[in-house]
Parts: structure tokens; sequence; C-alpha cells
């Protein structure tokens, strides 16, 4: 039997140097060429259980989609996608990989060996449909099976819709926000997810005849009782309202909370103030970040670029707890972002003014484990010490959102005050009212709410049939 | 799109709009507000909601122009549209029968305060209107304000109309003439709804304010317009827009409103470079 040699590394991938990117928000990572996505298709051994489709949550056929990468029919390549994932571009550039398909990869359980760029490869996939300007659209069928109302344009609520119209369904998103896209638009920056390919792939959505109104928010601008005259409804409002840290001088000017922050920023513009947007952020020179999670290496690389000229991040526990992912946390090293671990925040103090111009920090040490089953990080005695600073940004996560909410008091929370929704359908406790993502999970990612938005949008068919049938 | 059916200036830098928004229409209650971006690079700004006409599904947007997106918004005509305009947000205020309500408005706030008053009177309730402005000019609404109360009352910082003297004076005068006021509501500048909730607590009072803080996107999102009300953060559009005025950090949120008082300054000037001249508005 031949003995595979497989190249130990993956295929490198170009990036932006990182002393120039850190002055500018486009993207980080370039991408693929042909030949080099080819030599890395190469690399996938097209092994028969195939793990990586079981670790992907919207379970992806990813041997099937490489081979025909292999094989150079990219046509047929972003076919299979498609089918399963209908913001490949997206997924490509901010699923977290090394925890899902890649996670499980035969190559990568190989000695030596690096698994197989299974979203690098999503990515060449996608963004070579879109240039190739030959982007089919599924036939949809004529005869409507029912009218379906989404709330929320983010990636759960965009998945249940294309998945939805694809089947047949009239199909109506209702967005807040003057964008759709949610956390896809307002939250990720630029530099990690350009929003020209948010807007690509939202629009292939709405070419499936989703259609989309923005300003339009349920529970203000439409009731819930008008709503109700859809077939069935599908709640994908994010988790929405941000925590702070709520110690003293929390409300100075200069403290923002990382949705107020990523949202001038992404959403707005605010990079581009004042010749190509009207909103302003502050300009921080000397800024702090609390948190390492992914928003908060979203948010030190996006102060970078405004033109600090320090950015620090504070996390209370140490660098083998923090939840940013593997790559951002390198790219965010890279760029210059100091870290400082087992660092809390305990007061913030400010000028006559009510500027903020430093940080009250504390030490801390990791104690006994608590309810996450990490060790908890207890504070040191007389260890604190300030740093200089006239911006913070808290990225220390966020709680659910009331407006829907309180307007739907029918539906039964839990005690975290997310939307107690079936695991396996989304079901509600009101009937035909399904519900994914971060208003159900509590923040969590893009891939696994587009995993609810998918397993909710077969229910939601199931559903909307058999109340047909018995009528 | 929301088209620009009519407008009118009603003082210097302060106009009147009635704009086509039917959801919004449909929906408002008095004391709510809408987001409003004038053009594709705009910036969100919370404007409360004057009226509305279900029938023609319009709202009614009164404003002054005080930065790029608002002298921007006083230079759009009839037939322009705006780029969005979301809502209604925020609680509305609560209608019911109080008995004797008094209701404090000044500057481009009274277009705040009048829907409030006319609903407040729609159940029953006796309305004093006291309106305050620098000069008579400033004096908006003054008789549509006047036709919805039992008695108004106009201060004018240079006595061009009424008594000589600001809002707190009208409050301070009522109770002294024996007045038994049984709940407040005052809209306006920050720093008169500051001096007017002192007044009403050392009348004893219970006063509503109306906060106007730096919004992003008025749904709860971000926490820009958090402000201390008591011993709590709250966010102006989710919880508010009213507090009650006893327990509002006035100071914060008067350093918070000066945020971008140096960009706001910036981007003004450029927009005038762009345009021209605007001292006409």
């Amino acid at each position: 039997m031949a003995v595979i040699k497989i190249p130990n590394n993956k295929t490198p991938i170009k990036e932006q140097d990182p002393k120039v990117r850190a002055h500018n928000f486009k993207e980080v990572v370039l991408g693929y060429s042909l030949e080099e996505a080819v030599a890395e298709a190469n690399r996938c051994l097209q092994c028969v259980n195939q793990p990586c489709v079981a670790g992907c949550p919207v379970n992806i056929d990813i041997p099937g989609f490489i081979l025909a990468l292999k094989n150079r029919d990219l046509p047929k390549s972003a076919e299979i996608l498609k089918s399963y994932n209908n913001l490949p571009a997206v997924c490509g550039r901010v699923c977290p990989q090394e925890s899902q398909c890649e996670g499980r990869c035969t190559v990568g359980k190989m000695k030596a060996h690096e698994p197989v760029a299974i979203g690098k490869l999503e990515r060449f996939v996608a963004d070579w449909e879109a240039s190739s300007g030959d982007v089919k659209i599924p036939e949809i069928p004529t005869q409507k099976r029912g009218k379906v109302a989404v709330i929320g344009a983010g990636p759960a609520g965009l998945t249940v819709a294309a998945d939805l119209a694809k089947m047949g369904y009239e199909v109506k998103i209702f967005e807040a926000l003057h964008a759709a896209g949610g956390v896809l638009m307002y939250g990720i920056p630029e530099f990690r997810l350009p929003k020209s390919i948010v807007e690509r792939e939202i629009n292939f959505i709405r070419s499936l005849g989703v259609e989309i109104d923005t300003d339009s928010i349920v529970g203000r601008s439409i009731t819930i009782s008008e709503i109700k005259k859809f077939d069935a409804i599908f709640i994908g409002t994010g988790a929405g309202t941000p925590s702070f840290m709520n110690i003293p001088g929390t409300n100075l000017n200069g403290v923002y909370s990382a949705s107020e922050f990523l949202t001038r920023i992404n959403l707005m513009h605010a990079y581009e103030f004042p010749y190509q947007s009207d909103t302003p952020v502050r300009l921080g020179k000397h800024v702090v970040v609390v948190g390492a999670g992914n928003v908060a290496m979203d948010a030190s690389r996006s102060a970078l670029r405004l033109g600090a000229e320090n950015v620090k991040i504070v996390y209370r526990r140490s660098e083998a707890e923090m939840p940013a992912r593997i790559e951002e946390y390198h790219h965010a090293i890279e760029e210059g972002i100091e870290f400082h671990w087992l660092t809390n925040p305990i007061a913030y103090i400010g000028d006559d003014k009510g500027n903020l111009t430093a940080v009250k920090c504390i030490k801390m040490e990791l104690g006994e484990p608590d309810a996450s089953g990490r060790r908890r990080p207890v504070p040191i005695q007389n260890s604190e010490f300030t740093i200089e600073a006239d911006m913070v940004v808290e990225a220390i996560g966020q709680t659910s959102n009331k407006v829907l909410l309180s307007a739907f008091p029918e539906l039964k929370l839990t005690s975290h005050g997310y939307i107690e929704a079936d695991p396996q359908t989304g079901q509600t406790s009101v009937e035909g009212v399904y519900a994914g993502g971060d208003i159900v999970t509590g923040a969590a990612t893009v891939i696994l709410a587009m995993g609810a938005g998918k397993k909710s949008a077969v229910a939601i068919d199931e559903y909307v049939r058999s109340k047909k049938i018995s009528k | 799109m929301f088209e620009i059916t009519s407008k009118e200036k009603i003082a210097t830098k302060e106009y009147e709009f009635w704009v086509k928004a039917p959801q919004v229409a449909s929906h408002a209650k008095p004391g709510q507000f809408v987001i409003v971006r004038t053009s594709q690079n705009g910036e969100r700004i919370p404007l409360t909601i004057a009226d509305a006409n279900v029938e023609t599904g319009e709202i009614r947007l009164i404003f002054q122009a005080v930065g790029k997106t608002t002298y921007e918004f006083a230079t759009m005509k009839v037939g322009d549209s705006l780029q969005d305009v979301a809502g209604p947000l925020g609680h509305p205020s609560e209608i019911k029968k109080y008995g004797t309500v008094l209701m404090v408005g000044g500057g481009v706030g009274i277009a705040a305060i009048l829907p409030i008053l006319k609903a407040l009177k729609g159940v029953g309730n006796r309305v004093i209107t006291i309106l305050g402005g620098r000069s008579a000019d400033l004096v908006i609404l003054k008789d549509e304000c006047e036709r919805n109360s039992d008695e108004l009352i106009v201060t004018t910082d240079d006595g061009s109309m009424g008594m000589k003297g600001v809002v707190t004076d009208g409050m301070k005068a009522l109770v002294k003439r024996g007045e038994k006021i049984d709940q407040a509501w005052s809209i306006g500048p920050t720093i008169m709804m500051k001096f007017s909730a002192y007044t009403a607590k050392d009348l004893g009072i219970p006063i509503f304010v109306s906060l106007n803080p730096i919004m992003v996107d008025g749904t709860g999102m971000c926490g820009a317009c958090r402000v201390t009300v008591g011993k709590n953060i709250r966010f102006a559009c989710v919880d508010g827009p009213e507090f009650d005025g006893y327990e509002v950090n006035w100071d914060e949120v008067m350093n918070r409103l000066r945020q971008y008082k140096d960009q706001e300054k910036i981007s003004l000037e450029n927009y005038i470079a762009k345009v021209g001249d605007l001292s006409w508005l």
C-alpha cells in the first residue's frame, strides 16, 4: 500500500504586514490564489468517516466541496457549499474552525500535521464564485407554501429566511437597524469581515425572494398581534444589550461598551469621520480594553487602527482561560496589543470635566474552580495599581434585549432572561413561534446561530404544512 | 424612504416637518421618539415625535439646527426623503388622571411637551403650562399649547413676552398663589430640566423629565445614552426617555452631552464649507 505523503503544514496564506495593517481597516487575511487553494485541497484525505462534517454546525459536505476544488471544478464546489451554507464567505472568515471542522480533521490528528485549512478553502470558493460574476440562484418553487415572519436580520434570521425561501415560503425579515446583517454589520470589524462581503451574501439571500424591512422594530413599529398574522414566526434578535462592570466611573466620558464602540466603527463607519461618515468616535491615545474574548480582540485592534499609541487588554483570568480564537489572539499580538493577565479594573478615574484619565486595577490570582469549571479569579490584597488611560472599552458580554421580549409576555424565558426554546427545533412556549441564536443561547458564535436557523427552518416547514393539512 | 410632506420655519433655526412614516404614525404615543438618518452616511439622531396622523401616515418632527445632521435636515425640502426613520422608541408618557398637572417646556423641548399635555388634557386633567424661552420669538407653539391648556404662562429671559425670568420663577409663582400641583413634566434644555427638577423637589411636586442624550441605535443595544438615575445605570432609549427628575445625575448627563463637542464642530464646519452659508436657517 502506498504511503500517503501530505505536507505537514497548511498552505501559507497571504496577510497584510502587521506594521501596515495596524493603521488601516482593510482586511488582514488576503486569501489563497487558485494554485494555493488546490494545493491545500490536495491535503484533504477524502477520508470515509468525514469527522469534519459532524464538527460543522450546518453539516456542510466538506470533503465534497474540497474534492470539486481539487478537480478545479469551482462552480460545482460553490454549488455544494451553497446548498448547505447561505453565508459561506462570512463563515470561511469568522467561524472558529479550530474547535469545529478543523478540530476534528483526520489530517490534523496525524503526527506533526496541521488540519486542512477548511475555513480558508470555504472562503476561497465563495469569493471565487462572487468574483466570477456567475452566482447561481437556486430554483425557487413558484407555488408558495406559506408566509413566515423573521425578526432580526442577523446570522440566525438570514439563515432561516434563506432556507425557507428555497423551500417555497414567502419570508419577510423585520430588522430594527437601518442595515441588514446584525452582528456581521455592527459587531465584526471590516478588517476581519469586509462589509461588502456581508452585503454580497445578503443580496444573494434577497435574490431568493426574501424581503428585508429595515427600520422595523417588532414590539414598537409593528406589534406582536400584527406579526401573528404570519403562519409562523422566527425570533433571532441576538443577545443585544451590553453588560457593564458597574464600577465607580462607568459613565465617565471615554468609557464605552464594546457594543457602542464597535457599532460606531462598523455600522456607522466612524473611522471615516468626518468626510465619509457623520458619526464620530473617541480617538483614544491610551486605551484599556476589558475582557479577552473575540469582541475584546476586535475592540483593541480597532482602537489601534484609529491611532492609539498603546492598547492594553486587561483580563481577570490568565492566558489559558482566554476565550478568544487563537488566530485573533495571534493577530492582536503581532499588531502590538499588550496583554495584562490576572488584572481587573476596580474604578475609573476622571477629571473635573467628566473625562476618563486612568483605570484603577487590582491583581488577581486563580483560586478554586467556579461553576464554569474554570478557576475563579480572586483579588490579591493591596495589589492595586493605576493605568493611565483616556479610553476604556468594556468587552465583558451581554444580556438579553428586552424591547421585543417585554412586548411578548407569553414567551417563556430562561432564568438568565433568554428565550426558552427546544434545542432541536427552536420551538418556543408559544405555538408557531420559533427562536434561535444568541437570544436563546446567550452570546455565542455566528455559525451556531446559523445552525439554529437551519434546524428551525425544517421545523417551521413541518409545522406550517401540518397546520395547513389539519385545516 | 420617508418623504417630507410639509416644512415650516417656526423660529430662528427651528423647523417643523411632517414626514411620511406610516408604521411610526400608527403606533406612536406621546413621549416617544424616532431615530432619524438624513442621508446614506448620516448619523442616527433621536427626535421627539411631536404629533402623528394615523390617516395620512405622517409624523411631525420639530427640531433646532444645532449640528451637521440637523443643519442638513433643515435644508431639506418638501418632496425630499429622509434615509431612515425608526420608531416609535422609548416608553410612552404615563397618561392618566392626576388632577392638576404642570407642564414646563423650554426651547425646542416645547415640541416634546405638546403631545403629552394634549393627552393629559384629553383624559381630564387640569393643565397648567409654562413655556420658557430666551426671547419672545423662541417661544414656539404657543397658541397650540394655549388651546390645550387651562392656563398658559410664558417666561422670557429678556421679558419680551410674558413674565421676565425663567421657568422656575413661573413654577414658584404658581405654588405661591396656592396652586396644588399633582404631577409635573419638564422638557427642554438639560440645564432647564435640572433646575426645574430641583425647584419641583423644593416645592414637593413630583416631576418627570425627558432626557435627550447622545444615542446610536436607540434600541438598547449600545449603552451610549446611559445615565445614572438613583443608584442605577439606566438607558434613556429603552428605560426612558422619561425619568423621575429628582433621581437624575444631572452633571453626568451634561458631561456626556459634551462628549463629541470638538468632532461636532468639525463636522458642521465641513458641511458649511461644502454647501455654503447657512446663516439664513
